[in-house]
């Protein structure tokens, strides 16, 4: 995995560093599924859990979606006008 | 047989590598975006539905869906409402989101260790919770805060609301704080079960200050390294999730961002010629002004005025555009594309010459010129550039400082020497736009505005823009 990642990234012209840095932001967002887990499982007058994992699920939802929506943002810009 | 979820979580992480091959090309960089928005909303959907725990299905659905929504809401209003210049804090604002959200699922968890055990009698938490287990726990909070507390920290630098903050000795400070992070997480699972909430709480505490400090004296233009290392860091907490819950998706997942986001934070460093290590350890500060300081009078500039301005350029064959980040502030790249086409209407050959790092962010300026729709077969990277400015009769440079600084070429004591520049000294004539004398954010003099074939147009890029397109009309 470590390999692929690197193998990836290999040539990357520098104009879509930032693009690439967001859209691998959005990615490791996939963290939302243990904040899922965490207040699904959650019982109920378990406050913490209940507290934390709500927060942690806006957190980790704010992450994915902000991060694909500005991603596809910066990368609608690079459209090529004949 | 494998559950229909493991086959969610599988596609998500084949949407994670492939998603992120097709972003490193730009025929399909925005498809590549949307496959792996597609992986990660199987698993999303997957996971509320199906994930079962000793045979219980999640719940709390309502909590569930409407954390949801509203992180849905505000994450896509911001992202879609958020300026072009105010992207790469934005990036780092996010990243901090997920970083607290690693961190938070570790916090649970270790609550939940905590309360199951914390009523048994002289025993130790290394007793009761598997090494590997705590590991996964105390990593997943220890670097999701350290990501947290940067990526907030970061974010102020970039949106102007935090200066620079170095001070002598900070270097082993943070390395103090680093060492008492460490030692108060190993302290901690050794600790008596009963009071093992305390120094957890003050690892977490140790771990948001080294945080702090570690992003605190880093100048603003070596964000976008800073923010791409940070990156990786939220991956590794990820993948520590990723090996609580032994879920696969989490996994590829973060450790993908975290190897992939290391990878292009080093290439970040060599754009701009520096080492990783130069980069933390903020060279920019004292020293540059200092140097500055030395350096005293350079001599005098030449200012030119808006109509001869106007003229070179009409009667100009080839004229070469520098674009930094003074254009981005003053919102002048579309008073650009029309000076673009005004030129060409007279005959001019007219093309842009794009350094790695001008403006804020690698590719800054590229999105800024393509929103105006400057056509990107004009936009040249640095070493087509060069290649062009001998034959280039003038360079106008709209709001670029650093990225055309001599002293990278020529001063070894210089903070930005070493990093390659645009060489628009080659050419006959430089006009440079700036709102006023003062240093750009490296905080340096630069030469090149003394130099003979230099003259000065001073004034708000959009301003400038827009009286040179008068003035063309008249010549």
């Amino acid at each position: 995995m470590i390999f692929l990642g690197i193998e990836i990234i290999g040539r990357v012209p520098s104009v879509l560093h930032t693009p690439l840095m967001s859209g691998a932001n959005a990615i490791h967002g996939v963290v939302i599924i243990g904040a899922i887990i965490v207040m699904g499982k959650a019982e109920s007058g378990n406050y913490i859990a209940l507290i934390l994992g709500f927060l942690a699920v806006v957190l980790g939802t704010l992450n994915v979606v902000g991060g694909f929506v500005v991603t596809d943002r910066m990368l609608e810009m690079f459209k090529k006008k004949k | 047989m494998p559950s229909i979820l493991s086959i969610c979580y599988l596609v998500a992480s084949v949407t994670f590598i492939l998603g992120l091959k097709m972003l490193s090309n730009p025929t399909t960089a925005r498809r590549g975006n949307l496959i792996a928005a597609g992986g990660m909303f199987i698993a999303i959907i997957g996971t509320i539905f199906l994930y079962e725990s000793d045979g219980q299905r999640l719940g709390n659905y309502p909590w569930i869906f409407s954390a949801i929504i509203i992180g849905s809401v505000i994450g896509t209003l911001t992202a879609k409402k958020v300026k072009m210049t105010a992207m790469p804090e934005l990036v780092s604002f996010f990243n901090g989101m997920g970083g607290a959200c690693a961190a938070l699922i570790s916090i649970v968890e270790f609550d939940y260790l905590f309360q199951a055990n914390k009523t048994l009698n002289s025993t130790f938490f290394s007793d009761v919770v598997p090494a590997g287990h705590y590991l996964a726990i105390i990593a997943g909070t220890v670097i999701g805060s350290v990501s947290f507390a940067g990526s907030v920290i970061a974010w102020g630098k970039l949106n102007g609301k935090m200066r620079d903050f170095s001070f002598k000795g900070q270097h082993l400070f943070n390395l103090i704080i680093l060492t008492l992070v460490l030692v108060a997480a190993v302290f901690t699972y050794h600790s008596n079960v009963k009071g093992a909430n305390i120094p957890f709480f003050i690892t977490v505490a140790l771990a948001l200050l080294y945080g702090v400090f570690f992003v605190l004296p880093i100048g603003g233009a070596d964000m976008p390294v800073v923010i791409s290392l940070l990156n990786s860091f939220t991956g590794v907490a990820a993948a520590c999730a990723g090996f609580l819950y032994n879920n696969k998706a989490m996994l590829t997942g973060g450790i993908l961002v975290g190897a992939a986001g290391t990878l292009l934070t080093i290439l970040m460093c060599r754009a701009m010629n520096r080492s990783l290590k130069n980069v933390l350890i903020g060279s920019f500060g004292a020293g540059a002004k200092a140097i500055a300081g030395e350096k005293g009078e350079l001599g005098n500039i030449k200012e030119i005025s808006l109509t001869d301005a106007a003229m070179v350029m009409a009667y100009a064959k080839k004229v070469l555009i520098v674009p930094g980040y003074g254009l981005a502030v003053a919102q002048a790249q579309h008073a650009c594309h029309e000076l673009e086409k005004a030129l060409e209407e007279k005959g001019v050959e007219v093309k842009y010459a794009i350094h790695p790092v001008a403006g804020r962010m690698p590719g800054h300026m590229n999105v800024l010129l393509a929103e105006a729709d400057v056509s990107y077969e004009k936009l040249l990277e640095m070493e087509d550039a060069n290649e062009e400015f001998k034959t280039t009769d003038v360079v106008l440079i709209l709001g670029a400082n650093d990225v055309v600084n001599p002293a990278a070429k020529n001063d070894p004591s210089s903070p930005i020497y070493g990093m390659p520049i645009l060489e628009v000294e080659l050419a006959k004539t430089v006009i440079v736009n700036k709102r006023s004398m003062k240093p750009g954010y490296a905080g340096i003099e630069n030469e090149l505005f003394f130099q003979p074939k230099t003259s000065m147009l001073f004034g708000d890029a959009k301003k400038v823009l827009q009286n040179l397109l008068l003035e063309l009309k008249t010549v």
